[in-house]
């Protein structure tokens, strides 16, 4: 067995357990916890990928933002524990048709798709081409999500102001 | 040094563990150091003269304390949540020691030549956040929360602009490794980033005010995020008892001072590459004068220890300097003044870098 085949083996596991322990676990602060572990182990993965700058940018806004932003809102709630998530069981049986074709069409896909398995060179880095595709062809994309961006911070300054009149 | 040690090896396991254990070593000895410095200097500029019965001038203080600290009785209040509670020093601890995997020390000591290291540096540094926050909402006590709360609002808040001040620099250089950024600033101490960068012409001149207000707003927003007078409200003592890591006895509150000093280093490190120069010498080698090759890495690493302690030197002198500062206070000097400053330095130098 290979040394990063070791590493790749850690990280998954990582990743699958921990999101485990977020769907399984009553008290919702450790569900968030466990998915700081959850966010590192996909980063790591990423890594061995060869996409060091998604790796980087899955920890800088997942971890550095999404997840802090979640402790916070988690933290302010007052029932932290025995919270009951689970709702009942109703309507099982076309839950369970709809997971099972679900669950059948990624599988197919999975089993049906070419992959590109040959053993192409890793990039030393990938930011520099990131950069020039995202400002030549995908220039018009990259712009409309920095105006969404845009809009959805005023729009949330703008509720966070509204109690001032 | 990695290629090396797995030449020299030739095992990729040990190797690779081995580059681990260098920047470990250093952070180990630069806490001992500095909270050793920390306590002469604050004496000194009180006018007394601080620990004086343990070794010369008291240097043997730091590792009798650490004695003291590694025999204490490990206390875990009953109403503290026991897993968070154990894993949140080692994920601070981790935080601040994996920025290290990515510093040069010198042109030969670096730990990976990561190509995106900056970028890596900005992002690492959110785990301590993580960390931070599960210290003080696992302890449960309403001080401990406060100051988790505190610490992760501070430090989000300056993580901006630290991170515009860094872009700025990123557009002027070209490149987010930080060894290539260090390359670049060699020879002479007029080559580095704060007078300019390498390219002698018009744009160099400049530059240079601008170069001079960046260092400033990164060196402000760097020493909130590490959470140091006068931007100290996570742990103010007056307050809070001790911020965040209240509860915390032994070795686990000796992880936080470790992570804590590890971070001051780590800034200062970071502050150097990216406006002094980093491991450069700021007048050339001696090694290259007399012929000795081998020499100048040692060399590089003094530089860049010297540029790093002299930067942490100014961040313990401030903290006998300056009163702290209140949380509106606080949020108001990064809002209202360091962000706007940095956009707009970083438009400038975009600006100035295109002429």
């Amino acid at each position: 067995m290979n040394f990063y085949d070791i590493i790749f083996y850690i990280f998954a596991a990582i990743t699958l357990l921990s999101a485990l322990f977020v769907v399984t676990t009553r008290n919702i602060v450790h569900s968030a916890f466990y998915l700081l572990f959850t966010f590192f182990g996909v980063a790591g993965i990423y890594v061995l990928l060869g996409a060091d700058f998604i790796a980087i940018s899955q920890i800088l806004i997942y971890v550095g933002g999404i997840l802090i932003l979640l402790l916070f809102g988690v933290m302010l709630t007052n029932k932290i524990t025995n919270v009951e998530i689970r709702t009942g069981t109703v309507h099982m049986l076309p839950a369970a048709i709809a997971t099972g074709i679900f669950m059948g069409a990624v599988v197919a896909v999975m089993v049906w798709t070419e992959w590109k398995s040959e053993p192409s060179v890793i990039p030393l880095t990938t930011t520099k081409d990131i950069g020039h595709l995202l400002l030549t062809d995908y220039v018009l994309i990259f712009e409309l999500l920095g105006i969404l961006l845009l809009v959805a911070l005023i729009g949330a300054a703008s509720i966070a102001r509204r109690d001032e009149e | 040094m990695y290629q090396f040690l797995y030449n020299l090896i030739g095992n990729e396991i040990i190797a690779g563990l081995l580059v681990a254990v260098v920047p470990l070593t250093i952070i180990l000895v630069f806490a001992l150091f500095g909270i050793w410095l920390e306590r002469k200097v604050s004496a000194h500029m009180q006018d007394r003269l601080g620990p004086m019965r343990t070794g010369w001038h008291g240097w043997l203080q730091t590792v009798a304390d650490l004695m003291k600290m590694l025999q204490k009785e490990d206390i875990i209040a009953t109403d503290a949540d026991k897993t968070l509670y154990n894993i949140a020093p080692v994920l601070v601890f981790t935080g601040s020691f994996a920025v290290y995997a990515v510093i040069p020390f010198s042109s030969k000591l670096l730990g990976s030549e990561v190509e995106i290291g900056l970028f890596y540096v900005l992002a690492i540094s959110s785990l301590v956040v993580a960390g931070i926050l599960m210290a003080g909402w696992s302890a449960n006590n309403k001080y401990s929360l406060l100051g988790a709360m505190r610490a992760a609002a501070q430090i989000i808040s300056y993580e901006i602009p630290t991170a515009l001040i860094v872009l700025s620099m990123v557009m002027l250089t070209g490149t987010l490794s930080l060894d290539k950024i260090s390359q670049m600033q060699t020879s002479s101490f007029w080559n580095w980033n704060i007078f300019g960068g390498a390219i002698f012409s018009l744009s160099k001149f400049l530059l240079i005010p601008f170069m001079f207000v960046g260092a400033l707003i990164i060196f402000i927003s760097t020493l909130a995020e590490v959470n140091r007078v006068p931007f100290d409200i996570p742990e103010a003592e007056s307050e809070l008892v001790a911020g965040y890591f209240t509860e915390y006895c032994g070795m686990k509150w000796g992880m936080f001072m470790l992570a804590e000093y590890g971070n001051m280093f780590a800034v200062s490190a970071i502050i150097s590459i990216l406006f002094f120069g980093g491991y450069q010498s700021p007048f050339g080698y001696l090694g290259n004068t007399i012929g000795a090759q081998w020499l100048v890495p040692f060399e590089q690493g003094f530089w860049f220890l010297a540029k790093g302690l002299t930067l942490v030197f100014v961040q313990m002198w401030l903290r006998w300097t300056l009163p702290r500062l209140r949380v509106d206070q606080l949020m108001t000097v990064c809002w209202k003044y360091l962000i706007p400053y940095a956009f707009i330095n970083l438009i400038i130098i975009g600006i100035i870098s295109i002429l």
